[in-house]
This record gives C-alpha cells, structure tokens and sequence, in this order.
C-alpha cells in the first residue's frame, strides 16, 4: 500500500519548498527507526486502522495527516503502547523498535525511549522545575541535586523555553501561556532523552505565533531525534516533514517524501484531500 | 437553556401567542413545576424552623452551657450535649481512620490500577454494599462484632494498654470501638465512590503525560493522578464523615447507651443520634423533649457545614478537571 | 533490567496488590453480610413469617405479615408525595428556569437534605403530624419518607433530563410545540429510563430507613387500622427484635433482615438493568 519510500523524485519538486535534508539525498541513506507492519487497531469491535505499515527514517520528521476521525492520532498512540491504557482497545500488527518488537521491550523503557507530546498541553499541576523533572526523577537519569538541575536547564534549552521561564523556575506550570505549556512539555518530553518523538496534533490549540515556534524548535530537534508529528493542518507538513503518510478511514492512503505527496500525488484522495476537495 | 425557548416563539403570529400557549399548557406546567420546586425550599425551611422552635425551652434554659455541660440525667432534669458531642466525634473519628485509608485505596485501585473487568464487578459490589441499610448493620454489629471486640479484640487490646491508655479496660462487647468498626465498613461506599469519582475526573491527558515519561501505572497515579484528584478525595472524606455523624440505628444497637466521657474506646458510649433514637418516643417532659431537639439542631448544624465543606472541594476538583 | 527498574517493578506489584486488597475486603463485606443473613434467616423464612402476626415475648413463632404490608403502606405514601412533586422539581430544574437565583436554591437546600442525617428530617414529619394530631401515624411516617425520597428525586431528574441533548429539544421546538409539550412528549420521554432509575434507586434507599420512622410510624405489634394508627414496618421491626432479650425474637429479625435486603438488593440490581438497557436502546 505505502509507496516506496526510496523512490527518487527529487527533480519533480522545487527546492525551496523542500526540506533540506531529502534535498541532500542522506535522507534515503538513514537507517530505519521505527517499523510498523501491518497495524490493526479496534476500539471494542469497531476496527479504526487496517493494516497500516509505515517505516520511520531515523533523524527525520515525518507527518501524518488527514481528515479528523482518520486514524492518524490512533496510530502514533500505538508507537509507544499508550493506547493499550484505554479501555477496550486492541492492536494488532509489528512495530519495530530499532529492530526489536515494542511488545518486548518493558512499556515503561519503550516509553522513555519514544516520548510524547499531547495534542492540549497537559503539564502536572506543579511548578515548571518539576514538570522536566519529573520523568529524569522517575527513571533515574540523574544523581542529586546538581545533575537534575543541569538536566533541567538542558532540556528547556532544547525546547527553546529557558530564556523565558529561568527566572520563574518555581512558578505553577499553569501560570506560563498556551504556547509555553506545549514547549514545556516538549522539554518534559526531551528530559528523558528519547530517540523518537511522538507529537499529536501538538499546535491544534495554539495560535499561529506560537505554532511558528513549536515548528523552528522541531527544526533544531532533528539531529537529536527522529519525529513523528500528526497534523490536521497541511502546510504544517508540507513546511516541517520530510516524509508524509495520508490516512483515510482508518487506511494509509499513501506515503512517500514530503514534497511528492504535496506535488505529485500518485493517488486520487490524497490529490482530492490536499487541494482542498474534501475533509 | 433560554434559548430554545426564543426559538419556538417568534415562530407563531404575534396575536394570540398568549392564548395558544396558554392551550399548550405553558403556564399551568411551569407553575406546577415552579410549585413543586418551591416545596422543596419550604421542608428545608420548616426543618430549620422547627428545630429552632422546638428547641427554643431548652435553648433559654442551658444556652451555650449544653453544649460542654457532661450531666445528662433527665430525672433531675439536667441535660448536657458534651457526653454525646463526644461520642459521636469519636466514634466518627475511629470510623474514618478505617475507612479512608482502606477506602481511597480502593478507590485508585478501582479507577486506576485493575483491569476494566475486574473493576466492573467490584464496583458494582461495593455500589450495592452502599445500598445496605443501616439497621441490618445493626442487626450483624450485635450479634458478630460484639461477641468478637468483647472476647477476642478487646483482650488483644486490652494487653498492650500500657503503651496505648485508651484500649484499657473490660470490654463489655458494646461500646465506642465497636460503633466505630460499624460505622467504618457503613463509610467505606462513600469514600470509594466519591474519591472514584475525583479521581475518574483526573483529565485522561495528566495519566498519559506521566506514562508516556515512562512512568509505571503505579508512579503515574502517585505523582500524577492522586494530586490532581487531592481536593476530591478531601471531600469525599467530608462527606463521609458527615455521613458518619448522623449515622443512627447501626450505631445505637451497639454504642452502649451510657452517657458518659469515657477514655476508653472500650468503653460504652452514647452518640448524639443514638439517644435521639432510644429518648425521645419516651422523653420525660418538655425540657427533656426539647433539650433532645436542641441536639438534633447541633447534629444538623454539624453536617451541613461539613457538607457544604465537602461540596465545595469537590467542586474545585471537578472545576479543575474540565477547565483543563 | 536495572536494579532500580525492578524495585519500581516491585512498587507496582505492590500497590497493586495492596490496593486491590483493599477493594476485596470492602467488596467481600457485601458477600459477608449476604452470606450471614441467609445462613440465619433463612431457616425462619416460612408461610408464617408472611401471613402472622409478631406474638409476644416467650411463644415460638409467629411471623411479620403486618411489618411488612406496613413497610409498604408507608413507602406506598412516600412515593405517592414524594415521586411527583421531585419529578416536577426536577423538571423545573432542568428545563423551566436552570439558571435562576431561586433554582440555585432549590438545588442548593436538595442538597442540603440529601446530606442531613436522616433522624433529623424524621423532625419535620413529626412536629407537623405527630404533634398535632397527639398521636403516632402512618401518615407521618410516609411523610418523613417522603422528605428524604423528595431531594434525591429532583436531583437525579435533573441529572437525567440535562444529559438529554438539546437538539432534540430544539427539534420539538422547532415543530412548533410548546415548551411543556416538548418537555411531556420528547424531553423525559427521552430521560424515562433514567428517572426511573433514579426513582427505584431512591426508593431502596427509604425502604430500609428505620430512624426516621422511630417517632412518626412509630411500631405496632398488630394491623394499623388505618394511617393515623402507629404501623409497624420492617426496619422497625427488626431494630426492636434484634435488641430485645429473646431468642425467638432474635431469629425473626435475621429473617426479617433477609427479607428487607433482598427487596433492596433487587431493587437495585433492577434500577441498574433498566438503565443500562435504557442507554443501549438511545444509542440504537
């Protein structure tokens, strides 16, 4: 179903528009990261994916996008095992892990290792310190006072935060703005130093300056992780990923490399969806 | 709510739109409903209104003296609240230190930990165990606990009184420990429910933010769920104490009846509902009468501001949850 | 795995297992309780506990027949005053005036008596029935059933009637009906199963209500006459058997508690069948 990814179609798309690693052509050269074969998902009895294989390139952002109720956000919740936390739900299928199948490897290591940012921000009720804290804290990253601290700066640094939020450190979580909560829990996410991480519809609830921000932060994240960002919002794609699934029904449509899905479709939905003709 | 009712109107002709809404039954129907609402208000206010009445010899004869007054002899016709004040606050007290702890684990465990099978039968056992009355508590207390607490928990207890006074003495099988085990199995649906229901209202985001951290189920309702829910389950301890105040028949079958403050919880007892229960169908006159009224007024004032206490929290905890 | 990913290993199992404990021995209570009323009750359940009156002190057998028709004589009276009048509060509640000062009031004081002690609002019903008519009723203790079957009624209406979506309201609106057709014909049309629910589930609930009853209904160790006669009902019964000196009188109140239990029970195993299949059918 998923078109090729190696497939070369480089000369078909203007390079400004293009992310400039797949203009390098390394992307190609990347190792796999993350290997869904074959996913099936049922909530209860209703079957919301059939049988979805995506290959994730490591260091790359890929995007999923589609219409709302497509499946997109339910796939990538089956990357790190936090679906199976809701009630009635069954995966089916492989996703490898560098090679090793999540359903071996412990949940709470697989989940440090894919970490997750939620389409609402959802920081803990308590100070921003302690927000990136907490999961360095629970998973033992760091000894004493010291190295939890330099963790800490680290990660908001990554997440582009810190100069905002270093002189209130101590401060409700609550207290910082839309668009600061979601980089917070970047940062929170980015603490435990994943190696891939998962963002669903990490922009829906904030405005568009806030969302040029969360996009330039992805940039700069590349090189520390590969990323899987779902988005409902086309040009969010077409301006972050390199590579580009489209889901319908539940179904991948089709994936390829970011500038071909948004230049030259090989299938009709995907064509009819990002011009605009439904959804 | 006000909306869909300014939709109907413009609909129809402007004339006689007071007519056919009067055919329609409009006004008959909202007045019967604003009645029945009312009446509502009103046995709250008779309530308040007759408790103070009622209480009203009693009050002018003791005033705020009943209240830590220790006599309670109706013969000599000196009637003091403290003997009761205490009982019930002990009683109380020991139910809760039971049941919270029992209660709100069970309650993570119901919401958070077990699977969802699991947790539907139990919380449909634990829904119907809140459905028992309390006189069949009564009924079991007598013949169950009692011979227990007076043959094998109150000599067990009795042993280690040195280091604990308040286990000292006979034990008669009646008495405070007794009415407090009671009223804490009676407490546990409460905290369960309630503190299920703060905790249930914890926003699904805040357990996966901790899991998706790599947290365990454990570490992310630890650190992620329980404070969130902390006002709720404060409040379902509230309210299950309000419960347990005005607790009556269960505890009058095992409490002891003896008006006295006695330091062991050993000892027999009495509760402001329990010599309600058993004095006042035989109450010896007016002041006697009364003086029962007036504790009835202290127990009603008690409850609703531990009632209003617990609303309140909970509120702050349901508020917090869908704000985010 | 690490040493520290095991010992939070351990501290999952742990809690898991602690809290689950918990929750079995609240859970087992119910069993318990179950299990001790029918192994001493059941063998004084016969044709006489149905049809015979209490005997005195001393003589062997004898049966409930009054406490119980006079448990439902006085629920009987309750729901007659209470069902309607919280049905129509809860109606106003939701679908009259949900906003207004007086409503909050109503809502708030609902409250309030839900939560007041129940030997407490037996107060009302005495000092409005008992003291004038000097004398014990069955009137009063209905009355005093129906003040604490009153606040729960209108809360759950209420409950059940706002979860009713608003565009079938609209709907009805918009076909002309006027606002109580709509409310009558398609709003707790809509909620009926929950209402009713609520109604059963309340009605359990006073079933077993002994304090209340205490000075209004007071007991009767014979047929009410009437209901401005003292009637005997059930929790009274057992609360009075189960603490006198006698034997006889002790194996009637565990039978008696079986009974009563079992209606509860059954009642409220019902009130949730009906809403579950009450919920299953609105979603089609």
């Amino acid at each position: 179903m998923s078109a090729a990814p190696e497939s070369r179609v480089r000369s078909a798309i203007p390079a400004q528009t293009l992310p400039q690693a797949v203009d390098g052509g390394q992307a190609d050269s990347r190792p796999i990261k993350l290997k869904a074969t074959g996913i099936d998902f049922f909530y209860g009895a209703f079957q919301a994916l059939h049988d979805v294989s995506i290959d994730f390139f490591e260091n790359r952002i890929t995007a999923l996008i589609g219409p709302s109720g497509c499946g997109k956000s339910t796939f990538i919740r089956n990357l790190n095992r936090i679906n199976e936390t809701i009630r009635g739900a069954r995966c089916e299928g492989e996703i490898l892990l560098d090679g090793e199948n999540i359903r071996d490897i412990d949940v709470t290591q697989l989940r440090r290792r894919v970490g997750m940012v939620f389409q609402r921000p959802n920081p803990f009720p308590k100070s921003i310190f302690d927000n990136v804290a907490y999961g360095v804290k629970v998973n033992g990253l760091a000894r004493g006072k010291r190295a939890i601290e330099e963790k800490v700066e680290n990660s908001l640094r990554r997440a582009a935060l810190w100069d905002e939020v270093n002189d209130k450190l101590h401060k409700s979580a609550y207290a910082l703005s839309g668009g600061q909560q979601q980089r917070l829990c970047i940062a929170r996410a980015l603490a435990v130093d994943p190696h891939v991480l998962l963002l669903d519809e990490p922009c829906s609830a904030l405005d568009p300056i806030a969302t040029g921000k969360i996009e330039d932060l992805l940039f700069t994240l590349k090189d520390q992780c590969t990323m899987v960002i779902v988005t409902h919002n086309m040009q969010q794609a077409a301006r972050v990923s390199d590579y580009t699934g489209f889901f319908l029904l539940g179904k991948l449509i089709e994936f390829n490399k970011t500038g071909v899905i948004f230049r030259t479709p090989a299938q009709k939905e995907t064509e009819d969806y990002i011009t605009g003709r439904f959804g | 709510m006000s909306a869909p009712a300014s939709i109907g109107v413009p609909a129809r002709k402007r004339e006689g739109v007071f007519l056919q809404r009067l055919k329609g039954g409009d006004p008959v129907a909202h007045a019967i409903a604003w009645l029945a609402a009312a009446s509502v208000l009103l046995l709250t206010v008779l309530l308040v209104a007759e408790l103070w009445s009622q209480s009203a010899t009693a009050r002018h004869a003791f005033g705020f003296g009943f209240l830590w007054s220790t006599d309670w002899d109706p013969n000599a016709r000196k009637f003091g609240a403290l003997p009761f004040i205490y009982g019930t606050l002990v009683t109380s007290a020991l139910a809760l230190l039971i049941s919270v702890p029992l209660g709100v684990g069970a309650a993570v465990f119901l919401s958070e930990l077990a699977r969802p099978k699991v947790s539907v039968v139990l919380t449909f056992l634990v829904e119907l165990l809140a459905a028992v009355p309390s006189v069949i508590f009564g009924l079991l207390a007598i013949f169950t606990l009692v011979p227990l607490v007076r043959d094998v928990i109150g000599p067990a207890l009795d042993k280690i009184s040195d280091v604990f006074p308040f286990f000292a003495g006979p034990a008669y099988g009646v008495g405070l420990l007794t009415a407090g085990i009671i009223l804490a199995v009676m407490t546990f649906p409460f905290v369960i429910s309630i503190s299920r229901e703060a905790l249930l209202a914890v926003p699904r985001e805040q357990r996966e933010a901790a899991l998706s951290l790599g947290a365990t189920k454990w570490e992310a309702t630890w650190d992620a769920v329980i404070p969130f829910a902390r006002l709720g389950i404060l409040g379902s301890i509230f309210l299950s104490l309000a419960r347990a105040l005005g607790e009556t028949m269960a505890v009058t079958m095992v409490i002891g009846n003896d008006p006295k403050i006695a330091s062991s919880l050993l000892a027999p007892g009495y509760t402001i509902a329990s010599v309600i229960a058993n004095e006042f169908t035989e109450a010896t006159g007016d002041l006697h009468l009364s003086s029962l009224i007036l504790l009835l007024l202290a127990l009603f004032l008690i409850t609703i501001v531990i009632n209003a206490g617990a609303r309140l929290l909970i509120l702050a905890t349901t508020r917090q949850g869908s704000a985010k | 795995m690490s040493v520290r990913l095991i010992r939070r290993k351990i501290v999952n199992a742990v809690m898991l297992a602690l809290t689950g404990l918990c929750t079995l021995i609240t859970a087992s209570t119910l069993l318990v309780i179950l299990g001790y009323l029918v192994f001493n009750g059941a063998s004084s359940i016969d044709w006489n506990f149905f049809t015979r009156l209490p005997l005195s002190p001393g003589e062997t057998g004898g049966g409930m027949a009054n406490a119980i028709v006079g448990s439902f004589q006085i629920l009987f009276l309750a729901a007659a005053l209470g069902i309607p009048l919280g049905v129509a509060a809860g109606i106003y509640l939701a679908e009259f005036s949900p906003n207004s000062v007086f409503s909050f009031f109503v809502r708030y004081t609902a409250d309030l008596l839900n939560g007041v002690p129940s030997i407490v609002v037996g107060i009302v019903a005495w000092s409005v029935v008992v003291v004038p008519m000097k004398r014990f009723s069955a009137l009063s203790g209905g009355l005093a059933l129906a003040m604490m079957l009153i606040p729960i009624t209108v809360r759950t209406t209420e409950q059940f009637l706002k979860d009713v979506p608003v565009s079938m309201r609209e709907g009805a609106l918009a076909l002309g009906a006027s606002r109580w057709r709509a409310v009558a014909t398609v709003v707790v049309p809509a909620a009926s199963a929950g209402i009713l629910t609520g109604v059963i589930l309340g009605v359990a609930r006073i079933a077993g209500e002994t304090a209340p009853l205490l000075f209004t209904a007071l007991n009767n160790q014979f047929w009410a006459k009437g209901w401005r006669e003292p009637i005997a009902s059930l929790p009274v019964m057992i609360y009075t058997h189960a603490i006198s000196p006698y034997e006889d009188w002790h194996r009637q109140a565990w039978a008696a508690g079986l009974v009563l239990l079992a209606l509860v029970l059954f009642a409220n195993i019902a009130a949730r069948f009906i809403l579950s299949r009450g919920t299953h059918a609105q979603r089609g």
